[in-house]
């Protein structure tokens, strides 16, 4: 088979088991499994095939137009370069995983069928993303992993939380796709074509008319789906799907697509300087805030799921400055170990029966019921916290090191003001990685007080996941960071000593600093007892984590906040830590610069309908009921009333016929 | 004689059948009033008949043979009526047509009709021992 | 005009003898006189029927008044009909509604609300209603003239010449009609007997003879009409 025909297939594959899952996965529950993993395996080895028959040389591209349609062209293209490839071998790697430990997470729930069809789904979407060559192929992709996430992150639609987290998530990711879709026909409109191979021809002859408009357009949806400030909010609340949605999509796979899309259409944003520095902006906020309120958070997947911003927005950073091969590198090194920081956390609030970490941290031997989560989620933390020789150290090294290339004085991809805004909030995001890392460590792992609750043990698909992807988390960036360059567009994406230093020292003052805290504020935990434990030694993990959420706002009084003082996090944040626990309010200011007024003008529209319009239309009805009233009135049952009435009708009908007869 | 004798006799009669129907409260007597109506009716038939067929050379008698027919009628008339009014009068207990209101737009509590109810009420449950 | 005519006509009509003119209505012949004479009875017994406050009253009165239309019959030469009249109204049809007044269980004597509380409204219908027919009738006949001499119009043989000659279609399609009302009688007096087994108002053995009798002459009284 070509090259092309394995590229097809590896969307088509998770498709058609998505299709079949949908089918028959209510007649028969037994193919459910089968159809989810086999299909993603599947792919996951044409994937790795077609990478390396690709070999990171020349680009394949192939194109087929099925029917004329109109005046810009839209093609089944496909554009494997040697980022697709990675990337799309990344995918099948973590939906694998995913599809594999949801057979054990969700092993006895009823809408087992249905999910798995719907993670299926989406991972044929991100796969069609990857590949396509085109990009309207692209928005249909990108608009189908939108409505899968809308599926899954309602898929313990029982909650409250998670029918509120899903409608924000799809409404706020389309608030974002609006403009990304006028984008797009710009784009298109300026260069001809929605073939992303002579987009980037026009870009290079210099063809583009509105290139600030363009990349500020695309850059909303961008920002919507790879949920940067300021349309992040989503990403927190989202995390009320099963934990394994929240590892595939909402850390590995959907919300990198952003970053994934720019960094294909990157010489469309260079062409625009100031689309850089408002990228290199977002990229700083996104940062800096997120790892401030991911040292807030006391929900375990809340924590993840700032990181997961704060990640994303190095890697929007990298970009920024002007070099997608480090954004992928990190693209690719972050979505194994977060990845796997997810399912680890999945065994952790199963075994532990409760999401909050401040629970957690008044629990004695956590760590000896789950020994596999408790290593893999050690080294995907220090993975995480950029400590070498882990994977993420190289990546995140890669990036700041293209930032300090820039602010050297190296600005023929990107302006100075956006290399030193990335990496000041690079290296100071780092400290803040470092101390939230170590806290969710010190709180999950190191709790006093009463023994954990037996859960007991944890099914083998769940745990052999996890060191599936602790391999890469562990190894990946050594070797990586060698061979990659090849791969990408050929820049060097090694340490540099400059900033391995300083990035390595703000992790461990971050660390040590987070450990002093804890030291001094452990003791606390032993006088405040706190905490609500969802104990159902047989039920599933989805079952519990269900439960966790559902009780975490009526147990904390919030979903993202525990009053707990033995906190590390409180102790480091001071005064911010309230604010940083509600995400620095930007939902109450969301809601009250845009929920409010559409509500008012909600009701004022009511108002409106109920009051004025009504007023008319009852009072057109007015006339006639009370005709109608009149009329019933006369109604009496009585025979011979009706009879005269007749009469008397027709007498003064005869005479007026005879007056007119007579022309009296 | 002039037409306009039997001719004007015959309009006050069928005015005065007319108040009587509209008038009358017995069912009985509306049927005695539509009596009224049907002679007033039948003596014009004869007058004018009698007239033509002096006047006219060619006649069918046209007007005594509708006054045989409008009699013949008004007899099987008279007896259907009675026994739909022997049977109200049998169910309802009341030969009263303005107490006959089952078509009225609503019932009111102090209808005059109300004592005629508990007579319909048992009617309607021999009816269902009928059909059982 | 032609009412202030009518009146003056009703009011003097009798008393006039003298003929001023060939066909005036201030000369009538002695056939008018007796014409109008027993119209005056006739209409005073009508209006006597459909307001007296007696129910039987009512019926004998309905006799009076169906008896003088069998005269004035009688006074327009047509025979057969004035004794078709005898025969069926008076002998049968009164006979008929006494029978339904007794079996309905009609007061005897004075009853108040013999009259609805139409009575107003109907009146005022028949005073419009008659004003108008009179007037137009009395406008469109003042001239016209029945020449009564010469062979009966309405002698048995005239009649029935035309009735079998000319009418005898309508005249079998009517025996269906008349045999459809029995048929019709019957029905209705068997489902009042089905119903009558225990009957809430009346005592089962009046509602029987009921039923018999609204049988019987319904019969009767359609062999009558043949």
């Amino acid at each position: 088979m070509t090259t092309t025909t394995l590229a097809a297939l590896v969307p088509l594959l998770p498709f058609l088991g998505a299709a079949a899952g949908l089918l028959v996965g209510r007649t028969a529950p037994g193919f459910a499994r089968p159809l989810a993993v086999l299909p993603t395996l599947t792919s996951l080895v044409l994937a790795a095939l077609v990478a390396v028959r690709q070999g990171g040389g020349a680009a394949v591209d192939s194109a087929t137009e099925l029917t004329p349609t109109g005046s810009v062209p839209i093609e089944l293209a496909l554009h494997i370069d040697g980022f697709a490839a990675l990337v799309a071998v990344l995918v099948g790697l973590v939906a694998s995983c995913v599809q594999i430990y949801s057979t054990g997470y969700l092993r006895s729930d009823p809408r087992y069928p249905s999910y798995a069809a719907l993670v299926s789904l989406f991972t044929s979407a991100m796969f069609l993303v990857v590949y396509s060559g085109d990009l309207i192929v692209l928005l249909v992709g990108w608009e189908v992993m939108g409505i899968c996430s809308y599926f899954l992150v309602g898929h313990y639609w029982e909650t409250p939380e998670a029918r509120a987290a899903s409608l924000k998530a799809f409404l706020v990711t389309k608030l974002g796709d609006v403009p990304f879709l006028i984008g797009l026909f710009a784009l298109a409109t300026d260069a001809g074509s929605f073939r992303i191979t002579r987009i980037l021809g026009t870009v290079a002859s210099g063809g583009l008319d509105h290139p600030t408009l363009i990349a500020l357009l695309l850059l909303a949806g961008v920002a919507g789906k790879s949920a940067q400030f300021p349309l992040h909010t989503w990403l927190p609340d989202a995390m009320a799907g099963p934990t394994p949605v929240s590892a595939l999509i909402h850390a590995a796979t959907m919300v990198a697509a952003g970053v994934y899309f720019i960094a294909r259409l990157l010489p469309v944003f260079e062409a625009s300087q100031a689309a850089m520095v408002v990228l290199a902006v977002m990229a700083a906020v996104t940062m800096t805030g997120s790892a401030l309120a991911a040292l807030a958070q006391d929900d375990i997947k809340r924590v993840l799921a700032y990181s997961t911003i704060g990640q994303l927005g190095y890697m929007t950073g990298a970009l920024a400055v002007g070099d997608r091969g480090a954004a992928v590198f990190h693209l690719l090194s972050h979505g194994a170990f977060k990845a796997l920081l997810f399912l680890a956390a999945g065994v952790i609030i199963h075994a532990a029966g409760t999401n909050s970490l401040a629970a957690m941290s008044r629990m004695r031997n956590l760590r000896d019921r789950i020994p596999d989560a408790y290593w893999t989620l050690t080294v995907a933390l220090l993975a995480l916290a950029a400590i070498p020789p882990f994977s993420g150290f190289f990546s995140k090294e890669a990036v700041l090191g293209v930032a300090e290339h820039v602010v050297t004085g190296h600005t023929e991809h990107a302006p100075a003001a956006a290399g030193w805004l990335v990496l000041v909030a690079g290296l100071l995001t780092a400290v803040l990685t470092a101390a939230y890392a170590m806290r969710l460590w010190l709180l999950a792992f190191r709790g006093r007080g009463t023994e954990a609750p037996d859960h007991g043990r944890q099914p083998l698909t769940m745990t052999v996941v996890l060191w599936v992807l602790a391999v890469p988390s562990l190894a990946l960036g050594g070797f990586a960071f060698r061979l990659l360059p090849d791969w990408f567009d050929g820049r060097d994406l090694g340490p540099t000593l400059t900033t391995s230093v300083l990035g390595t020292g703000m992790a461990l003052v971050g660390g040590i600093v987070t450990y002093a805290a804890w030291r001094h504020t452990t003791a606390l935990a032993a006088r405040v007892p706190l905490g609500a434990v969802a104990a159902h030694p047989e039920g599933d993990a989805a079952q519990v984590e269900a439960e966790a959420i559902a009780t975490h706002e009526p147990a904390y009084g919030d979903i993202a906040y525990a009053p707990d003082p033995a906190d590390p996090g409180r102790l480091l944040l001071g005064p911010l830590h309230r604010h940083a626990a509600a995400g620095f309010h930007l939902d109450a200011v969301y809601t009250a610069l845009f929920v409010r007024p559409v509500q008012a003008g909600a009701s004022l529209v009511r108002f409106l309908d109920r009051e004025v319009v009504e007023t008319y239309v009852r009072g057109a009805g007015a006339l006639p009921r009370w005709l109608g009233a009149a009329v019933r009135r006369a109604q009496t049952g009585n025979v011979q009333t009706y009879v005269s009435a007749l009469l008397a009708g027709t007498v003064v009908l005869a005479v007026a016929a005879v007056l007119v007869a007579t022309g009296a | 004689m002039h037409l306009a004798y039997p001719a004007v006799l015959s309009a006050l009669l069928f005015c005065t059948g007319l108040y009587g129907v509209l008038a009358r409260r017995n069912a009985i007597l509306v049927l005695m009033s539509v009596e009224l109506m049907l002679n007033a009716v039948n003596l014009n038939l004869v007058a004018f008949d009698v007239w033509l067929s002096k006047a006219a050379r060619e006649t069918l008698h046209s007007g005594q043979a509708l006054t045989l027919f409008t009699i013949a009628i008004a007899a099987a008339e008279i007896g259907i009526g009675l026994a739909i009014v022997l049977a109200v009068h049998r169910n309802r207990g009341t030969s009263d047509i303005d107490k006959l209101r089952d078509t009225s737009e609503r019932h009111d509590p102090d209808d005059p009709d109300h004592d005629a109810r508990p007579a319909e009420q048992s009617d309607e449950a021999q009816k269902a021992e009928a059909t059982a | 005009m032609t009412l202030a005519a009518t009146a003056a006509l009703l009011a003097t009509g009798p008393t006039t003898g003298a003929a001023a003119q060939t066909h005036g209505f201030l000369s009538p012949t002695g056939v008018e006189i007796a014409f109008l004479l027993v119209g005056l009875v006739t209409f005073g017994a009508a209006l006597v029927t459909v307001t007296t406050r007696q129910l039987v009253h009512a019926a004998l009165w309905l006799v009076v008044t169906l008896g003088g239309l069998a005269v004035e019959y009688l006074l327009l030469t047509a025979e057969f009909i004035a004794w078709v009249q005898v025969l069926i109204y008076v002998g049968s049809v009164v006979v008929l509604l006494l029978f339904g007044l007794m079996l309905t269980r009609a007061p005897i004597g004075r009853s108040p609300d013999a009259d609805s509380g139409n009575r107003w409204a109907a009146l005022a219908v028949a005073v419009a209603a008659a004003a108008a027919l009179v007037w137009v009738v009395v406008d469109a006949f003042r001239t016209t003239w029945i020449d009564l001499d010469g062979p009966a119009a309405g002698s048995t043989e005239a009649t029935g010449a035309s009735l079998f000659q000319n009418w005898v279609l309508p005249f079998e399609a009517l025996s269906v009609l008349l045999l459809a009302a029995l048929v019709g009688a019957i029905v209705l007096s068997r489902k009042a007997k089905a119903e009558s087994s225990s009957p809430p108002v009346n005592a089962p053995g009046v509602t029987k003879s009921s039923r018999t009798v609204t049988q019987g002459s319904g019969s009767s009284e359609q062999e009558g009409a043949r």
